[in-house]
């Protein structure tokens, strides 16, 4: 094949400053607008306890059901007079919290899974695609329930449980990619050199196969928060005291007709946080990945 | 002529490897073999060459030679020792010994880490140099394969693909092999370039007393490197001879067709030998002679019986019926 | 074919069996499945009398056996509010749920499929564009959400609909709407991808350039390959028809399956909860099985490929 052999030039030495303000500039606003939201999030989430005007139980009989908008509630009070603000800031910390733990809980699962399936093949391969067959088969909001059912809702359990929550497609991808790269590829290459099962892995595969993962991680996120949702607006993921997003749509329910910005402002802050992680996730696979669907 | 005495660096005796191919949804599974019955022998810095199409199993041979694919039968020895098995310690640590030097050098390299990253790795793997004066000996490599200094921080897909496969072979040499399996290393480069890296491997080999088995379908490159040709088809070999004799005489009907086809600069192309019939398929081996469909000697014997590789002269062996016994009614 | 379906026959029953397995494990990880079933406030010999009735004192695998066989003649066991069979309970509910199952998967397949294949037709355009914000919506606004706010603004602020229980056939449109809208933009988007994919081939040029009418194109080649991976995703649709159902039940108040399994779930009435668990992975499993099937017929070459 004839393909003219000359290098590439080597990208220019542009200041640091200069490169970020180009990279920005290239960035869609939806997508800005999303990442500054995800920013905000994430403050929120750390530093909860400082932002939040008042305890998340703390009563003020006297201003039950107010309107969001009076200085003392910026969102409003709820049927015991607690502050929605309060509780809408530590829901974001819990649900925040709760969907970060499960994702990397469930990517590491399926990512070492994934590996042992593409490194033993054979019998080890197929347990590992029964499994995740399995895992595919039943609706996950199903299976949920029925754990709960039995074990009753605890923290702990709720975490674990949602860390199962689509680790057969970081499997799937991480044996997809582990095989690819030991049959033609540089996998192969470096076990030729002597490398040991172990620095193949570490050293090669799993930097090729991050992005990959990183940006399965993105889509699955949002997904595991509507879950968690979904699950405490039934009244069987996060138990109060503790409070999350679904739990305060769960209760705003039944004030829907006096009060309804109980539940509006956790339903909005749901929407627009999947929202804006899904257009990241989707931005970003563009970038990293063009041959990605 | 004197024999060496030496021990051979890599020795093959009567390697065997099959595969299983089924054939559609219910169809039973045919034994294919890709390798049947090879015997060579590379001394330590000589060239073998090893000639074939596709469909030949020169490749599977060469992964053969440096134990990545078992045989069903037979031996690899590589210094008088059998070959260890694949991915156990005692194979890790004799790679140092042998590397591979692949066909596309842009997947055999990681696109993530750094030229001199990855041109250092066997140091690493293998403890060959303390940490300190890895840098060192990563810039000698460099320099030895033609690299400028300033593409140590390149990445893969920033170099051209000359400058690649320079980085493989830089990599192979890191931790100073004995043995050096070239698999079509030049097929996939720009045909100016491809003299270039050939002329390369072969000075480097020279300056380091490294043994070469440089496998390829293109004849005009193996001339320029090997010392001894082995000529392939379908699994066996169909003739060795050292390089200047085997492109002067060609013996085997296969083999005269190849050289007769490799241009000569300044004379006109002549008296070419075109085969007919289909390029060989392993998995539908013909009877007798697997050459004799396409050659244009092929008498009955060539049909029913398989022809052994027999020496003709003075090291020389060829495997075809009309070949040795016109040789054995010259020497009787 | 025939090699075909028996091999995907066999996997359905293997992951049935899988869910069967499943569901004996948790229930007898989850502590005494006698002291579970009956309540902690049991005399003693009760829960004795129990454990030997349903042969809990044998060894586990034996009592995994009888728990299959339980589950094939349809014993599921004694729910706990009602002491009616868990399996009766089920059953009465499933036409309920049904009726909003089914209008809801037809809208999505009625609406989203033809709306998909429409947008990617016709790039650009404003259908086009109202697909993809469609399956934005449709993908981030949770079902409960989704009702909820569908209640605040046609009971309570129009008063145009009822918000709960099920009197009349008026009081199934919501929430078969809520079911159905967030499918809707799914599929759309889906079917709009796959159709934009199948355009693309070089075939479908190449149908083109010999002269072919547009339409024919289009509902010759287009569509026939386009129609794989959309009938997957409505095969995956059907198998999630009982999980979309939980929370729209939940929310209005509807009588069937859904619903049954949250009030299961909180009173812990493993019976039933083990009873709808398995019908769910049944429906999941059949819909799979038909949709694979389906493929075979679909598309030769998934044929050849199957058999390893």
């Amino acid at each position: 094949m004839t393909v003219t052999d000359i290098a590439r030039p080597q990208s220019p030495n542009l200041s640091l400053f200069t490169r970020f303000i180009k990279q920005v500039r290239k960035v869609p606003f939806s997508v800005t607008f999303g990442i500054v939201w995800l920013v905000g999030m994430v403050v929120v989430a750390v530093f909860a306890d400082v932002i939040r005007p008042y305890g998340i139980t703390a009563m003020d009989l006297r201003a039950r059901l107010s309107l969001p908008g009076n200085p003392a509630h910026l969102l409003g009070t709820d049927e015991l007079g607690r502050d929605v603000l309060s509780r809408l800031l530590q829901s974001i910390r819990v649900s925040l919290a709760i969907a970060f733990g499960a994702t990397i809980i469930s990517a590491v699962f399926g990512t070492v899974l994934g590996f042992a399936a593409a490194k033993f093949r054979g019998a080890v391969e197929h347990l590992v695609l029964v499994l995740a067959d399995f895992q595919a088969a039943l609706p996950f909001l199903i299976m949920s329930l029925a754990v709960l059912a039995f074990f009753g809702s605890s923290m702990p359990l709720l975490i674990g449980l949602m860390g199962f929550y689509g680790w057969e497609r970081y499997a799937r991808i991480a044996r997809g990619l582990a095989i690819s790269a030991s049959a033609q590829g540089y996998a192969s290459a470096v076990v030729q050199l002597g490398a040991t099962p172990g620095r193949v892995y570490l050293h090669h595969i799993l930097p090729n196969v991050a992005s990959t993962l990183i940006v399965s991680m993105t889509l699955t996120f949002p997904e595991i928060i509507l879950m968690e949702s979904g699950l405490s607006f039934l009244g069987l993921g996060v138990q109060p005291p503790e409070t999350s997003l679904g739990n305060m749509v769960g209760f705003g329910r039944e004030y829907l007709t006096r009060a309804p910005w109980i539940m509006l402002a956790p339903a909005f802050v749901i929407m627009v946080t999947t929202l804006s992680i899904s257009l990241v996730g989707d931005w970003l696979r563009d970038k990293l990945d063009p041959t990605l669907r | 002529m004197s024999e060496h005495f030496k021990t051979p660096l890599i020795e093959a005796k009567g390697l065997v490897r099959t595969y299983e191919v089924r054939q559609g949804m219910f169809g039973r599974a045919t034994p294919v073999r890709a390798v049947d019955g090879i015997d060579l022998r590379v001394m330590p810095g000589e060239t073998l060459g090893i000639v074939g199409e596709s469909g030949s199993g020169k490749s599977t041979l060469g992964r053969m030679l440096l134990g990545i694919d078992p045989p069903q039968e037979g031996q690899a020895l590589f210094e008088g020792k059998p070959m260890p098995k694949l991915a156990t310690p005692e194979w890790r640590a004799l790679r140092a010994k042998m590397q591979f030097v692949y066909q596309d050098p842009l997947a055999a390299l990681d696109r993530r880490l750094t030229i001199a990253e990855q041109i250092g790795e066997p140091l690493a793997i293998h403890n060959l140099v303390p940490k300190p004066h890895r840098e060192t000996r990563v810039a000698e490599l460099m320099s030895a394969v033609g690299l400028r200094p300033d593409q140590a921080g390149r990445y893969p897909h920033e170099l051209s693909g000359g400058q690649r496969q320079r980085a493989v072979i830089a990599r192979a040499l890191a931790s100073r092999p004995k043995l050096l399996v070239c698999d079509e290393p030049v097929s996939a480069l720009d045909v100016s370039i491809q003299a270039q890296v050939v002329n390369m491997l072969r000075d480097l080999q020279e300056k380091n007393h490294i043994a070469m088995v440089f496998i390829s379908h293109d004849l005009k490159v193996v001339r320029n490197i090997a010392d001894r040709v082995a000529v392939m088809y379908l699994g066996r070999i169909v003739e060795e001879a050292s390089s200047d004799v085997i492109f002067k005489t060609p013996l085997h009907p296969y083999t005269k067709a190849l050289v007769s086809s490799v241009p000569v600069p300044g004379k006109l192309l002549q008296g070419r030998v075109i085969l007919q019939g289909e390029p060989p398929n392993p998995a539908n081996r013909p009877s007798g002679c697997a050459f004799h469909p396409r050659c244009p000697l092929a008498a009955d014997i060539c049909r029913t019986s398989v022809p052994q590789l027999l020496s003709v002269a003075d090291g020389r062996t060829a495997a075809c019926h009309m070949v040795t016994r016109a040789e054995a009614s010259v020497a009787a | 074919m025939f090699r075909f379906a028996s091999i995907r026959l066999l996997r359905a029953l293997i992951t049935i069996l899988a869910v069967i397995t499943f569901a004996f494990v948790v229930l007898r990880l989850s502590g005494d499945p006698a002291q579970v079933m009956l309540g902690p406030d049991v005399p003693q010999e009760s829960v004795d009398a129990f454990r030997k009735a349903w042969g809990l004192d044998q060894p586990l695998w034996i009592q995994y056996l009888s728990y299959i066989r339980a589950i094939f003649t349809g014993d599921f066991g004694v729910s706990m509010r009602d002491k009616a069979s868990a399996m009766q309970l089920v059953i009465e509910r499933i036409p309920a749920t049904l009726q909003l199952t089914i209008p809801a998967l037809f809208l999505k397949v009625v609406i989203g499929i033809p709306a998909g294949v429409y947008a990617a037709l016709h790039r650009q355009s404003a259908i086009d564009r109202g697909v993809i914000l469609a399956a934005i919506f449709g993908f981030t606004i949770p079902s409960f959400v989704m009702g909820l706010l569908l209640v605040l603004i046609f009971s309570i602020t129009l008063g145009l609909l009822p918000s709960g229980g099920q009197d009349t056939w008026q009081h199934g449109i919501l929430p078969t709407l809520t079911m159905s809208i967030g499918g809707i933009g799914i599929l759309a988007r889906f079917s709009r991808s796959a159709m934009i994919e199948v355009m693309g081939q070089p075939y479908i040029r190449t149908a083109s350039a010999k002269g072919m009418k547009w339409q024919d194109v289009v509902w010759k080649h287009a569509l026939p390959n386009a129609a794989v991976p959309i009938v997957t995703i409505v095969g995956f649709m059907v198998g999630t028809l009982i999980a979309g159902a939980v929370v729209v039940e939940s929310i209005f108040s509807w009588p069937g399956i859904g619903r049954l399994l949250v009030v299961s779930v909180s009173n812990r009435d493993l019976a039933v909860v083990q009873c709808i668990l398995l019908l769910v992975a049944a429906t999941m499993v059949v819909s799979n099985l038909i949709v694979d099937l389906l493929y075979g017929f679909l598309d030769p070459r998934l044929r050849a490929q199957s058999a390893h």
